[in-house]
């Protein structure tokens, strides 16, 4: 058995000459792993995955899946992996089991073993009772779902997932993460997936990897990643119009501190021992505190040290992202 | 636990499975099925039945022409009648007149059309601008397996590039082939006269020569849908371009009658070939060696250009 399931080296892919998607992206993937590519829009994620399923040619670097090079045993990757991509590309005009048997066919597996199986992964994604009917009449929960049962059909080794839960409801959602987590163990799998919510690569991945704008910034297990902040983070804001990041600085075990529009970052060993020296010694010189907050880090801490940028900017320009799509798909369906 | 790896997808496999995809599209749709009936009974009522060229030489044409009743005719006659005249019955000449307007008529349409009424001439040609606006619009479907990301899940399975442009063409030439059906049989039904050579074994022929057509035009349109990044170019370009090669061809008129320059264009349009083929095997009294041209042109059309589409879409979809 291969132990590193995926590797890339130096992956990369220029578009149109000029446009950098993807910039020298290394990694490994372990087997048995859900490793999860997490960053903002337009970070390369769709990209990089494209190339890892042999559907885009590298500009520059390798990669391997199971050991067979993306490149030159393109056909060999594609009969072990399953794919899920971000859109919706089931056929509308196809029920979900014509859909499914489609995806069988074209990788070849006979009609006595396919039309079992898609009974199965229906009823897995739970969508037996729509089985009948068009994808078209399908909900944005169910198509994501579908999208699912098709990249299993073939049981692959190797799950691709570019951002599976996204445009999903909380419910729809963690019922999705369910069904990832079952069906890895079930399949025993390794899984690739992308995302932009910080709590699925949380609570999904064994690992990740954080990209932006093309670059792999930092790559670790989630409870790894936090503890290398070292610690929690004090965020104070105080009356008065001047700046106190020196005076915090001073502050015994402050180990360092960031002025963000007049509110301050602060990352310290232990919150609740720090945080009444702080106030201590900004009301020794005559500041008013007038907000304070102690958060344990979580991804998005991660996120903002690495980027410099919070992830929750860019959740809004998503969703337009996602009508969007939407918007071209029904118009075809016109 | 059974894997992945046991499964080897063939090419027939993911043809046929791609292409009834496609077919499933249309098939179950009542309205599309519709339009398919509906499309040649409006083009034949339009076309075939107003421009009746035949209808022009029809003696009813004549019946305005005021012939007298009698008709004197003078001369020196050696014996001559009681009051020096002779009279012919008007309506023997106008008889007479309207025999040969007529028989000329059938001479002209026989010699410029090779039948005598125009509708089966058109009717026929009808077939050939169908199957090949029906070909060049059905490539373009690919543009939205593309846009929709259909495209490239299946390029992510192990399904033969081929099996993909495959079921594309293969796709267009049924449709254009069931059309073709269509309309013959409807306009069969409105008059169109079959010739007395025609068999149902000559409907392969007309297969033959549809198919020959589609392959090499839906090819060069899958490739050319493929490679622009919008999709109005290729219908921008389809409708430049049928225009001109409707009328530069034998479909409507024949191309004897065209000025010098648009025959060098009408004889090396592919479509005059099939429309011609097309006519030898229903309408015309079959002229084998004409039949034979027309096919070595249509195959040659077919394998330069399919070839040409398929190397570059599979390039274009193996990068
Ligand atoms: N086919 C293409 N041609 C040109 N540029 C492209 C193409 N595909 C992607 N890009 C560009 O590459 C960059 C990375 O895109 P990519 O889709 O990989 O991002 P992503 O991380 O998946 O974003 P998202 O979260 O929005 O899905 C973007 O700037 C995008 O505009
Ligand atoms: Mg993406």
């Amino acid at each position: 058995m291969v132990e590193e399931v995926i590797v890339a080296r130096g992956l990369t892919k220029v578009f149109n000459r000029n446009l950098v998607a993807v910039d020298h992206v290394s990694f490994s993937v372990k087997h048995g792993e859900i490793f999860g590519f997490l960053g903002p829009n337009g970070a390369g994620k769709t990209t990089t995955i494209n190339m890892l399923i042999t559907v885009l040619r590298p500009t520059e670097g390798t990669a391997t899946v199971l050991g067979y090079d993306v490149v030159k045993q393109a056909n060999e990757v594609r009969r072990v992996i399953g794919v899920v991509p971000q859109e919706y590309t089931a056929d509308e005009d196809l029920t979900g089991y014509e859909n499914i048997i489609l995806c069988a066919d074209l990788y070849g597996i006979p009609r006595e073993v396919s039309k079992k199986r898609a009974v199965e992964l229906l009823e897995l994604v739970e969508l037996t009772g729509f089985k009948d009917k068009k994808v078209e009449t399908y909900s944005g929960g169910m198509r994501r779902r579908l999208e699912l049962a098709c990249g299993l059909v073939n049981r692959p080794r190797v799950l691709f997932l570019d951002e599976p839960t996204l445009g999903l409801d909380v419910q729809t959602r963690a019922a999705t993460w369910n069904y990832i987590e079952r069906l890895k163990e079930e399949y025993d799998m390794t899984i690739f997936m992308t995302t932009h919510y910080l709590e699925e690569a949380d609570t999904l991945c064994d690992r990740i990897a954080i990209i932006d704008y093309g670059k792999i910034i930092v790559t670790g297990d989630p409870e790894e990643l936090k503890h290398s902040l070292g610690g929690d983070i004090i965020t104070i804001s105080v009356k008065e119009d001047a700046d106190i990041s020196d005076l915090i600085r001073s502050v015994e075990n402050v180990k360092e501190v960031r002025n963000e529009n007049g509110s301050y970052r602060i990352k310290v060993e232990s919150g609740e021992v720090t945080a009444p020296l702080v106030i201590e010694a900004l009301r020794r010189n005559g500041y008013t505190v007038t907000r304070l907050s102690l958060t344990e880090p979580t991804l998005n801490e991660v996120y903002l040290e690495y980027t410099g940028r919070s992830m929750r900017d860019t959740e809004e320009s998503k969703e337009a992202f996602r009508s969007q799509r939407l918007t071209i798909r029904r118009a075809r369906a016109r | 636990m059974s894997r992945a790896n046991e499964y080897h997808p063939s090419l027939l496999r993911g043809l046929w499975a791609l292409t009834v995809r496609e077919l499933k599209k249309w098939l179950n749709d009542p309205v599309m099925l519709l339009m398919l009936v509906i499309q040649p009974l409006i083009w034949m009522g339009l076309l075939g039945k107003s421009m009746n060229l035949g209808a022009m030489f029809s003696a009813s044409n004549l019946g305005n022409i005021e012939v007298p009743e009698k008709i004197p005719i003078p001369g020196n006659y050696v014996t001559p009648p009681a009051n020096g005249i002779i009279y012919v019955s008007g309506i023997m000449v106008s008889q007479i007149i309207q025999q040969m307007v007529s028989d000329i008529g059938g001479n002209v349409m026989r010699n410029v059309f090779g039948v005598t009424d125009y509708f089966s001439y058109m009717s026929i040609g009808m077939i050939s601008m169908i199957v090949m606006t029906t070909t060049m619009f059905s490539g373009m479907s690919i543009v939205w397996d593309r846009r929709l990301g259909f495209l490239d899940k299946v390029l992510s399975t192990p399904v033969p590039r081929g099996a993909i442009i495959f079921s594309k063409v293969l796709n267009a030439t049924l449709r254009a082939m069931l059309q073709a059906t269509i309309i013959l049989a409807l306009a069969t039904i409105f008059g169109l006269q079959l010739s007395q050579s025609f068999t149902l074994l000559n409907m392969f022929g007309v297969y033959a020569a549809i198919f020959l057509l589609s392959v090499g035009l839906s090819s060069v349109f899958l490739a050319f849908s493929l490679r622009s990044t919008k999709l109005e170019r290729p219908m921008q370009f389809v409708s430049l371009i049928t225009m001109p090669l409707m009328f530069a061809s034998n479909t409507l008129f024949p191309i004897t009658l065209m000025p010098g320059w648009l025959q060098a264009v009408a004889y090396v349009n592919p479509l005059s070939y099939m429309t011609d083929a097309l006519r030898q095997l229903t309408i015309l009294t079959l002229d084998v060696s004409k039949l034979i041209t027309d096919f070595i042109y249509l195959g040659f059309f077919a394998a330069v250009l399919s070839s040409i589409g398929i190397m570059l879409s599979w390039r274009y979809l193996s990068k």
